[in-house]
């Protein structure tokens, strides 16, 4: 407990140290909440069949572009030199179970995507004076199935790539398809109709369904197909996750 | 005594490649056990099989009677570790690394105690990357010596280090062992094996080729001692004949080289000063150059220590 606690705390450290990562996570969805916000203000977006003000509705759909982004790049990357500079060769030979060590991430990791979305939340309240119609329980429950089942991709990336580089890569490539088509990145009705179905294969669209539909109020009971998608990858990314991990 | 390290008939392959073939040895509480070998004459791959991050092909490995494979946990607790490929984060600082392995141990030393001793109290903030690469081994050993273990391994210690780290990091070794903790070590460098180690095991192609104390082992392999001197005129003719035992003279311009078996009666070196001497030559620049364990190692090997 004493190490999981400590190396929890020395990760957060690094993560914040990391500017890279910290800007993803941190800055750059507040910059897109800016740039939208300037452009559609609290105005429906043109085309969407939503009539709440385009802001509120980016608010969820930045919070899964957060997820797709911290479940891939931070814990993959991590992860991945850990094991190819030989870090976690040292800690293998310290009693430090490696479960600590995922955990210690994944608490990491949460929390920074939490803190994301927080921000996100905030600024779009004392900005554009968002209203919030949904449970606040549901969205944070929605929340944090969202981001554990998405950290599972990170450690299988991480586990089962020869390289870092590799590794980097290949989260990069279903990273950048995935903000762009889900919807998280910008509202995926202004795509074209063939291009949206695609989405329906790409998990992060399930975020960005489930998230907006609690956000602005919807029940769990209309988002079973998202949710369920959602826990069957968090079951088979912790599965898989265990499995695949390598100290060296 | 019972050994505190037994290693019977250790052996480990990668695909065709034989690194380690049939490897026995004990070590003793107390002692700085060296093994010494070119690059890839299979120490760091005993090494690694006696801390249990390889698994033998064949053979027994026991360490405080532990079997490091399945008993790696307990093992962590008793015996530090300082591996040749292994690093920190970049951006981890020193005492951010001390404070974090300390919490991996129930009963961890006092890492700001380890910080000083080891000099690295200056170095406090600074990030690993940071470091130079002898700071880096002492954080290493400061990491090693952090459960307070009997037992300390440390493989290829001062590789790619000046000789003045060296030296710094000598001292601490020898420092360890006073303060009664059994150390294993690797080194490719002879010289570090012979002023260091109380044993030394010489690795060749996977198997010990010698074993025994390095004074033993260059007095044992009848290795020969030098004299070497610079003279002005010519040396007098049957002038090695005059010398007791088996000498070889070698002559090379101005300069002079007297071979003879090390372990003589009468050092070498007296018997042909008072030749040169009693027979009025005029010489400057001698002095000796006693065997080694690089010369043991040409010895045994046929072949330098360093391609």
């Amino acid at each position: 407990m004493k190490s999981l606690l400590r190396m929890t705390w020395m990760e957060a450290k690094l993560f914040l140290r990391e500017p890279v990562s910290a800007f993803f996570t941190l800055i750059f969805p507040l910059l897109m909440l800016f740039i939208f916000g300037t452009i559609y203000g609290s105005n429906p977006i043109p085309g969407g069949g939503s009539t709440q003000g385009a802001i509120g509705n980016l608010i969820p759909a930045f919070t899964a572009m957060i997820i797709g982004m911290t479940g891939l790049m931070p814990i993959t990357i991590t992860m991945a030199t850990y094991r190819e500079n030989g870090i976690l060769r040292r800690l293998r030979t310290t009693p430090v179970s490696p479960l600590v060590v995922m955990a210690a991430q994944v608490i990491v990791v949460f929390a920074m995507t939490g803190l994301g979305m927080l921000l996100l939340v905030i600024a779009g309240k004392l900005v554009y004076h968002v209203e919030f119609a949904g449970n606040i329980f549901s969205v944070v429950g929605g929340f944090v199935l969202s981001s554990l089942s998405f950290f599972g991709i990170g450690f299988i990336l991480a586990g089962t790539m020869p390289t870092a580089r590799t590794a980097q890569i290949v989260a990069m490539v279903l990273l950048y398809p995935m903000l762009i088509l889900s919807g998280a990145a910008w509202p995926r009705e202004l795509m074209p109709e063939t291009v949206q179905k695609i989405s329906a294969f790409l998990p992060l669209t399930y975020v960005v369904n489930l998230l907006g539909g609690l956000w602005t109020g919807e029940g769990w009971g209309l988002h079973l197909l998202d949710a369920g998608v959602l826990a069957g990858m968090l079951l088979l990314g912790i599965l898989i996750s265990v499995k695949t991990f390598r100290w060296e | 005594m019972e050994p505190i390290v037994r290693v019977e008939g250790l052996r480990k392959t990668y695909g065709a490649t034989v690194a380690v073939n049939g490897i026995s040895f004990e070590v003793h509480a107390g002692e700085i056990f060296g093994m010494v070998g070119p690059n890839g004459a299979g120490k760091t791959t005993t090494i690694e099989c006696m801390e249990g991050l390889r698994k033998p092909d064949a053979g027994m490995v026991r360490i405080f009677g532990l079997d490091p494979q399945s008993e790696g946990q307990s093992l962590c607790l008793r015996a530090g570790m300082q591996l040749q490929q292994s690093n920190l984060p970049d951006r981890m600082k020193v005492w951010e690394a001390l404070d974090l392995y300390s919490s991996f141990y129930p009963k961890a030393a006092d890492w700001k105690e380890l910080l000083v001793q080891l000099g690295l109290e200056e170095k406090r903030n600074t990030p690993f990357s940071k470091l130079s690469g002898g700071q880096k081994q002492r954080l290493f050993i400061a990491l090693a010596l952090l459960p307070d273990p009997p037992l300390v391994f440390l493989d290829e210690l001062t590789t790619g280090l000046d000789p003045q780290a060296r030296h710094a990091i000598w001292e601490l070794v020898r420092d360890v062992r006073t303060r009664g903790k059994t150390v294993i070590l690797t080194t490719h460098f002879m010289e570090e094996a012979e002023k260091l180690c109380d044993r030394v095991a010489i690795l060749d192609h996977g198997k010990i080729v010698a074993l025994d104390t390095p004074a033993n082992l260059i007095r044992n392999l009848g290795v020969e001692e030098r004299v070497v001197f610079s003279m002005d005129g010519i040396l007098p003719a049957g002038f090695e004949k005059t010398l007791s035992g088996a000498v070889r003279l070698e002559v090379q311009g101005g300069r002079v080289v007297i071979h003879g078996k090390n372990g003589r009666k009468v050092p070498l070196v007296s018997e042909v000063v008072n030749l040169l001497g009693s027979q009025g030559v005029q010489f400057h620049d001698l002095r000796t150059e006693q065997p080694n364990l690089e010369d043991v190692f040409l010895s045994l090997t046929g072949r330098e220590m360093r391609e």
